[in-house]
């Protein structure tokens, strides 16, 4: 019998990966949690596209562990189910023992990335994007202009009809396509915006760079629910991008700097909450302690403490009744990061549900990951397309004309498909409907 | 060459049969390089591992006929895996050879609500079928903790029970029928839509063989029409005993109903650490008491449930009354319920899990039996189970670092086992025989009754190439056990 032995009983040679690294940043009990009962297994997007063990949670930790306890090397076959995952946490949600899989596969994205075959590393665009375009949501913006300008002389479609855009490099062209309609550019939204009524709250609104370069009309709208619901509204101009995508792409050093920054931005002990409408975003900023090294966890812990999904918050204070109807039946879409990273799930559907005229209908598989996942539709971009087409079926299927969901990830691969489809559905945040019935304005 | 390349080298076994397996079924549904199959040296059954030479992923009824062709040609053992959720080591490939992952065969065929079946293929998640039956009224019964992840043809190879078996039965008694691919790779249809096919009931014998008597491409269910509305009793007790009668007295009285669990004090703390869903964490034990069916009679029952529960000394803190199985307060007891092993971490580092069956009438015996135990031995044991039908699962909790620990939790074990054997159960409710309890079965069988089993075995199988040494004892490669596992249950 082979037990749990290196495999044939020998142990590899060369490990593949810096493995010393690894075993500083994992707690081997943190494997240990994992008692192989596959209980997570058919939540995971990608072994639910697959039937792959190796592309299961259980088959992951297993991978991990192998690799940590020297039973495998990270060859490729390896590395492509790691890299296959969406760190969309689903797996984390179905675990009854409590396994933080987080914990292991986010070091291990660390040091996938450091150690990539030349061919594999970030590539130039998506380093420069990440590194210098991301942390200035200002600069997202004027990267944006070009392609605005050319939307706006309808140069894009023109471009796609033509074949033109084939001849993009193929992230570039993803990149395209990824791109919302993209509203003129706004004028930035003041300091502090004043509570309508009696004050309720002190609040500080956290923007986001890709969410307030391509929806600055969901920061608006999120501002103005905060008022309707009697918030004081700050919105610190130092604040910069939570972070995200360089943590979850495996680039450490700029993430920490990122969230250093934010933590200055916002002071929490004069905020009753820092509210955040990107549940990427929002999952980022509550992570920071766990980013930050100990002698900084209290100050983060303090930060972490006031930082609220919008629904979170407002379910919370007791939201104010809108009164105007949005008569539209609208299906809600679980960003991942907001039920399986911050486990919001009634929230939003409950301030939906609190819009007059608004059916709300049941999504089939709502909390399976739309593929979207920071940059995984640029990396991955197969089982994204998978993911997507999956979700967008199923969407279609409710007959909604409107589909709802909290993050800025989701809305763009949603809007992807449904441009690609050519279908007339709409994809908004929860807190534009929310807008509507409160301004009693139609879309 | 590098030791990396040495591992992910393809055996050479798998080597000779690459080509012919990649003519079947494609390239894209084989898995030969060893980082590969590792994932796949075990399911939930942890103690035993062995890595198949190849993986494969057939994708309909035809790619597994030209597979066990392929493998009686070269002589090389087979074994059926779904989600590998199995709790005995079902499909561990004891000699090597070919592992048939039928997880890419996953459609949901026909869904016939008029004449109450519905028609999948093997890889379908339990769970997904309850799903796709939403709004119709109807529902698939087995409902084992697992759900969320096995498949259907796991469960028919398992024949599952869960929570809900109290009443509505194991997944034998909702098996219509099965399509068959034999160990001499001719396809059988057994049993079929309509009930009660003349001739031998085929059906039953191929539900829970284990993958002994051939691969499941299709699995032919019955529907069951949603019950109108329930009551969910949470009851509570100072002690396992008074738990224990009270489930006696609820089955004396002629209540049916249709789900009876218990959890004792050990196991509502972990639970309640994990899910916090309120379950008072001084009691000695609890009972989760539901009742379904029309809503008229259920008040009646609920008080009457309620009555016996005092009558033991106990009280009712808490009765969900529901209509359908969504409502959330209903999901959250009973994920807390089936999600209760997976707690037990947060008690133990390591833990083993043991699935015995004793009649119902004697649940008060064992229990007071499992407590002598945990004290002779000092070890922790906790314990949640079906009562309603006699199953337990007896949790003992150790420190695989601590060897002497490791040899009284084995000894312990084993004695709570044997003591289900003599007053009259078993030694599995739910989990299966596989590779784990193959040594028990002499004890629970007579040399007749297992060579009748052996026999027929050797009817459908005779080369025994097909899930080799599994479930019956036959000599050849015999697993001997030298730790318990730290594992999990239903
Ligand atoms: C947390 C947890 C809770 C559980 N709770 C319960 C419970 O409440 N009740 C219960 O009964 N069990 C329970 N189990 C055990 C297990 O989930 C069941 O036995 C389940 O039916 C196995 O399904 P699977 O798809 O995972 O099959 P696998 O584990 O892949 O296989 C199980 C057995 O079936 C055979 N098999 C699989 N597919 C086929 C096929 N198509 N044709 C022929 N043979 C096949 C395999 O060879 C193996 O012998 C639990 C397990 C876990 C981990
Ligand atoms: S991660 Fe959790 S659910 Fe998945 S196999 Fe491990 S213990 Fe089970
Ligand atoms: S994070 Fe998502 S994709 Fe990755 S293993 Fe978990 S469930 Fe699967």
């Amino acid at each position: 019998m082979v037990t749990a032995t290196a495999m044939d009983g020998q142990q590899v040679q060369d490990a593949g990966i810096d493995l010393d690294w690894l075993t500083r940043k994992i707690e081997y009990r943190n494997f240990q949690e994992c008692i192989h009962c596959g209980l997570c297994t058919a939540s995971c997007p990608t072994y639910v596209e697959t039937g792959n063990e190796n592309d299961s949670p259980r088959g992951r930790i297993y991978l991990m562990r192998a690799v940590t306890d020297g039973r495998l090397g990270m060859g490729p076959h390896v590395r492509r189910h790691l890299e296959l995952c969406l760190d969309c946490r689903a797996c984390e949600s179905a675990c009854p023992s409590g396994v933080r899989y987080g914990t292991l596969i986010e070091p291990f994205k660390i040091a996938l990335q450091k150690d990539a075959p030349a061919g594999a590393k970030a590539s130039l665009l998506q380093r420069m994007i990440l590194h210098h375009l991301f942390p200035y949501a200002g600069r997202v913006k004027t990267a944006l202009a070009p392609a605005r300008l050319f939307q706006k002389l309808g140069l894009l479609d023109l471009a796609e009809k033509s074949g033109m855009t084939r001849l993009l490099p193929p992230t570039l062209r993803r990149m395209m396509a990824m791109l919302p309609r993209l509203s003129g550019a706004r004028p930035r939204l003041p300091e502090v915006l004043p509570p309508i009524g009696p004050k309720r709250a002190r609040v500080a609104l956290f923007l986001g760079c890709v969410a307030d370069a391509m929806y600055p009309e969901t920061n608006a709208a999120t501002a103005r629910v905060l008022q309707q619901n009697g918030c004081e509204v700050m919105v610190p101009r130092s604040q910069v991008c939570c972070g995200a995508i360089h943590y979850h792409s495996g680039v450490e050093q700029p993430a920490i700097a990122l969230a250093r920054r934010n933590m200055t931005a916002f002071d929490p002990d004069r905020l009753d909450a820092i509210i955040v409408n990107a549940a990427g975003c929002g999952a980022m900023l509550k992570e920071y302690p766990h980013m930050l090294p100990a002698a900084e966890h209290d100050q983060a812990a303090r930060f972490v403490a006031k930082v609220k999904d919008i629904s979170e918050f407002l379910v919370a204070l007791g939201p104010v009744a809108p009164e105007h109807p949005v008569p539209l039946k609208v299906a809600y879409h679980d960003a991942c990061h907001l039920c399986h990273a911050q486990q919001i799930r009634s929230q939003p559907r409950q301030l939906l549900a609190m819009i007059p005229g608004l059916e709300l209908v049941p999504l089939e598989e709502s909390e399976l990951c739309c593929g979207a996942a920071g940059t995984y539709n640029l990396t991955q971009p197969e089982m994204s397309e998978r993911l997507g087409r999956r979700k967008m079926d199923h969407i279609e299927a409710t007959g909604a004309s409107v589909v709802a969901a909290g993050n800025v990830g989701c809305i763009l691969q949603i809007a992807r498909k449904i441009k690609e489809r050519r279908s007339t559905i709409e994809v908004v945040h929860p807190v534009d409907l929310l807008d509507r019935a409160y301004q009693g304005k139609q879309a | 060459m590098s030791a990396t390349a040495a591992v992910s080298a393809t055996t050479p076994l798998a080597s000779r049969l690459l080509a012919e397996l990649t003519a079947i079924v494609g390239a894209g549904n084989v898995l030969h390089q060893r980082d590969e199959l590792l994932v796949y040296e075990c399911d939930g059954y942890v103690v035993n591992k062995k890595v198949p030479d190849v993986v494969v992923f057939p994708t309909c009824t035809e790619h597994v006929v030209e597979l066990v062709k392929l493998c009686n040609r070269h002589d090389v053992p087979y074994v059926p895996r779904g989600a590998g959720t199995s709790l005995s080591g079902g499909t561990l490939a004891v000699g090597g050879g070919v592992m048939i992952c039928l997880t890419r065969m996953k459609r949901i065929l026909e869904i016939n609500t008029r004449d109450r079946y519905a028609i999948v293929e093997p890889g379908v998640v339990n769970v997904w079928l309850t799903r796709a039956l939403a709004g119709t009224g109807f529902h698939y019964a087995p409902d084992p903790s697992s759900q969320t992840a096995c498949t259907i043809g796991g469960n028919t190879a398992t024949n599952s029970g869960g929570p809900h078996t109290l009443k509505y039965g194991v997944t034998v008694n909702h098996v219509k029928g099965v399509e068959l691919v034999l160990p001499d790779a001719s396809v059988v249809t057994i049993g079929g839509i309509t009930d009660d096919p003349p001739g031998y009931d085929l059906t039953g014998l191929v539900v829970g063989s284990e993958g002994t008597f051939g691969v499941v491409t299709k699995v032919i269910v019955d529907l069951t029409r949603d019950p109108e509305a329930g009551r969910t009793l949470l009851a509570v007790f100072d002690t396992v005993e008074a738990a224990t009668e009270t489930v006696s007295g609820i089955i004396a009285a002629g209540i049916v109903p249709a789900a009876l669990e218990m959890l004792d004090n050990l196991m509502i703390q972990a639970v309640e650490q994990a899910f916090g869903f309120g379950f008072p964490t001084a009691a000695g034990a609890i009972l989760i008491i539901e009742v379904d069916g029309i809503d008229a009679g259920l008040d009646r029952e609920a008080q009457l449930i309620s009555e016996i529960v005092q009558s033991r000394g106990g009280r009712v803190q808490k009765s969900i009354t529901w209509r359908t199985r969504k409502e959330p307060e209903y999901v959250a007891i009973w994920k807390s319920r089936k999600s209760a092993f997976g707690a037990v971490g947060r008690l133990s580092p390591t833990f083993c899990t043991q699935d015995g069956v004793v009649p119902r009438t004697l649940l008060p015996h064992i229990m007071r039996f499992i407590e002598g135990v945990a004290r002779r031995y000092d070890i922790r044991i906790a314990n949640v189970f079906h009562a309603g039908d006699g199953n337990i699962h007896p949790i003992l909790l150790f420190d695989e670092r601590d060897g002497e620990q490791v040899q009284r939790v084995l000894h312990a074990s084993r004695e709570i086992l044997e003591e289900c054997i003599r007053v009259g159960g078993s030694v599995t409710g739910e989990h299966g025989i596989g590779v784990e309890k193959m040594a028990l079965m002499p004890r629970l069988f007579a040399p007749e009754d297992l060579a009748a089993m052996i026999a027929i075995r050797n009817a459908l199988n005779p080369e025994g190439r097909c899930s080799p040494s599994k479930l019956l004892p036959s000599g050849g490669h015999c697993i001997e056990r030298k730790s318990p596992g730290r594992r999990a249950s239903a």
